[in-house]
């Protein structure tokens, strides 16, 4: 019966031209006799479908030559930088992993996204000029064709530092080394501000620094949509999964003081997917760990801080998160359109949002009043306490006003100088760090992304130089300490 | 960006027509309406490389023909002093100079102006009138050497932005008129860094399409230059605004 089926059905099919039977109306339907016959041999055979090629569409690829582990902006920041300054077109292949694609509790997304200049080191001071002519020239850096220009929703109302008495000499140094490093900003006495911003209470000020251009804020949701937008167009990959390990070999060496040193290799990092148990072990040259607030995580995977303690091996990464209040309130009184971020001697600090009278701001709390960072939710009664009695000696307005929300958002704090790591760490000889920055990961990214990439390219940092930042100095003890964290 | 894009549909439609066998097969392209036309090219830029790169080379050298007409004139300020160099820059733009006790120099529809201008060293600029020039914030560079600078109108730029607005204040002292009808990058953030011009006594905000609260702004504006009569909206949004006269030919306007 099939012997006289088959080769009837198999003259048809290959002795008449194919249009032909596209032409309709041809009376052997060919394609439901093949399905027909696949599912009588799945009836006869046991086990699974006959399918030679399984579908891997939502794991990441299998090899990848640079492994960006959070994708954050400084992660794609590193990724755009990588594509951008490679030296072939597609000679990298870039692969972001991030475990929550919503960025629920991702830094960037929860920032106050203010950008200035008024630092106390000149690197810090360098890194903040070059984002901000980034986001000035933003839809020249990140133009995709056929996508609308991008909005960024800058004021560039500055930064208003206040100082008391014991803090003034060091403000006047530092207000000297931001004007060396090109940074417009001028000192004012208390007289100058009553006279410019007549809301403020100048009472414990003895001097003030104003940013006068390059400063202010913008909406950081813009900044990480254009990037990923961009960083998709120049063929970067993306996953969204958790990396759970790092299979690496180990090399005995010897120093050129004959001291034997191991230094470990990542060969290949295992992505995890969501809600599974499936994971894909990726193969890489490179690992560049962009985690924020997850970081030492990802550190303790790669086996960094794995050894006595006072040694190189036993030196941890040490950035750990810290939740931060954010508060949004209402004040109809409140200061006008010109008011520039006011960070009180306090350490509070807030700056207008929007036109309708309403005002954000928050404050660091001190090293006893540091909240548990197991999960996001709002101390309101931090705010009574702490935040709201040092706003309202300041601007005397602000006695009457209105919470309206709240949220708190992660730093990824550097405990031990509240400076950024970057670059490769010395024993585990791929892993690149770019993590760490305490608050101002955001107005940094694109100077410290740009960084990263030509580490990796050209083995040297090129245009801003960012040797203090490098992992070696948590085992030396030589602390980068930057004065002015808000 | 206006300028750009638009080329950018005169450079496509062309292009199509020479280079056929990249269409889809056979498909004709009718005389179509705008909408087709930016979809057809929005299909063709996510489905064939080539497409993208002329497209994305065209942007590229739209900006970098931005560059450089706003490029710094520092060899010019060197030899001829900065009134001279930073009228050059404007004229070149296709904007009005008008020098202290002179008349207003203009160019003429093929761009080309009198050089008796390079005679005034001395002699300070009292107003711009750089209306739908292409200055940007590198621009402003040269337009900031006018120390004296009474009268600055920018309206209609195309590039101007809240970034430039913020790089205005070393004018404070001498600007005392300043118009910014028109400029579709302007928004209430860069108008609140206008409040260093304090000697500032007419400010035009008219027609400003990336403001969102046009009444709203202007109260906001007019309580931060309380001296400065602040033009262009009706808080009362409903009434009809009447024309508006902006006065470029004759002298600057001193208001008290």
């Amino acid at each position: 019966m099939i012997r006289r089926v088959l080769p009837h059905g198999l003259g048809r099919g290959l002795l008449t031209r194919r249009p032909g039977t596209r032409r309709g109306g041809f009376s052997l339907d060919w394609d439901g006799k093949v399905s027909e016959i696949k599912k009588k041999i799945k009836s006869i055979l046991p086990g699974t479908s006959c399918d030679l090629l399984p579908d891997t569409s939502h794991l990441p690829p299998e090899h990848s030559d640079v492994v960006i582990v959070g994708g954050g902006v400084l992660g794609l920041s590193v990724a755009y930088w990588l594509k951008k300054l490679e030296s072939r077109r597609g000679g990298i292949r870039v692969l972001v992993v991030e475990q929550d694609y919503t960025y629920s509790q991702a830094s960037t997304g929860l920032s106050v996204g203010g950008i200035c200049q008024q630092f106390s080191l000149p690197e810090n001071i360098q890194l903040s000029l070059f984002s901000a002519s980034f986001l000035r020239n933003i839809n020249e850096y990140l133009a995709v064709t056929s996508a609308p220009p991008l909005d960024l929703r800058f004021n560039p109302s500055g930064y208003l530092l206040l100082a008391s008495e014991k803090d003034a000499a060091a403000m006047e140094s530092n207000v000297k080394v931001q004007k060396q490093e090109g940074a417009k900003v001028c000192l004012m006495s208390p007289d100058q501000l009553r006279n410019k911003f007549p809301w403020i209470n100048t009472e414990g000020v003895a001097l003030a620094s104003y940013g006068m251009e390059n400063e202010g804020w913008f909406d950081p949701w813009c900044l990480l949509q254009g990037l990923r937008q961009k960083v998709e167009s120049m063929g970067v990959f993306f996953c969204q999964g958790e990396v759970t390990r790092f299979v690496s070999s180990s090399q005995r060496m010897l120093t050129t003081d004959d001291e034997m040193v191991i230094l470990k290799r990542i060969h290949e990092v295992h992505v995890k997917m969501d809600h599974s148990l499936e994971y894909q072990p990726v193969e890489c040259a490179i690992v560049i760990n962009a985690a924020g607030a997850w970081s030492a995580q990802i550190a303790a995977l790669a086996g960094i801080g794995k050894g006595p303690p006072g040694t190189l091996q036993g030196t941890k990464l040490p950035v750990e998160p810290r939740k931060r209040y954010v508060y949004v309130w209402h004040c109809p009184q409140g200061p006008g359109l010109e008011t520039p971020l006011v960070a009180d001697t306090s350490g509070a600090y807030f700056r207008r949002e929007g036109l309708g009278s309403n005002y954000l701001g928050g404050r660091s709390p001190t090293e006893e009043e540091e909240p548990d960072p197991a999960n996001l939710e709002v101390d309101h009664d931090f705010f009574q306490e702490k935040v709201w009695p040092h706003l309202a000696l300041r601007v005397p307005a602000f006695e009457t006003l209105k919470v309206q929300t709240a949220w708190a958002g992660y730093y990824d704090y550097n405990t031990f100088d509240q400076n950024g790591v970057v670059g490769p760490h010395p024993l585990v000889v791929n892993m690149y760090f770019a993590t760490g920055f305490s608050g101002h990961g955001l107005q940094q990214a694109p100077g410290v992304g740009r960084a990263v990439a030509e580490m990796i390219l050209e083995g040297s940092f090129q245009t801003i130089d960012l040797s203090p930042f490098l992992f070696n100095r948590f085992y030396l003890g030589e602390k980068t300490q930057e004065n002015n964290i808000m | 960006m206006a300028a750009p894009w638009l080329s950018l549909r005169l450079v496509a439609p062309m292009w199509n027509g020479t280079r056929g066998i990249h269409r889809l097969g056979g498909a004709v392209v009718p005389e179509g309406n705008q909408k087709k036309e930016r979809t057809i090219l929005q299909f063709l830029t996510n489905h064939f490389y080539d497409v993208e790169a002329l497209r994305g080379y065209l942007l590229q050298r739209e900006m970098s023909k931005v560059h450089m007409k706003n490029r710094s004139f520092t060899w010019l300020e060197e030899q001829h002093g900065p009134y001279s160099a930073g009228a050059f820059f404007i004229l070149k733009q296709g904007g009005a100079v008008k020098f202290r006790d002179k008349e207003w120099i203009r160019p003429d529809k093929y761009g080309h102006f009198s050089p008796e201008f390079w005679n005034f060293r001395e002699v300070p600029i009292e107003a711009v009138d750089a209306s739908d020039c292409e200055i940007n914030y590198e621009g402003l560079d040269n337009l900031l050497l006018l120390k004296e600078l009474q009268s600055l109108s920018l309206q209609r730029c195309p590039h101007v932005d809240d970034w430039c607005l913020s790089r205005l204040y070393p004018l404070a002292d001498s600007l005392q008129e300043l118009s910014l009808a028109g400029c579709p990058h302007v928004s209430e953030r860069g108008l609140a860094c206008l409040h260093h011009l304090q000697n500032l006594r007419r400010l035009d905000i008219s027609d400003l399409p990336a403001v969102s609260n046009p009444g709203l702004t202007q109260i906001l504006v007019e309580e931060m230059l309380p001296n400065c009569k602040v033009v262009g909206v009706d808080w009362a949004e409903g009434l009809k605004l009447g024309p508006e006269e902006q006065p470029q030919d004759t002298a600057s306007p001193v208001l008290a």
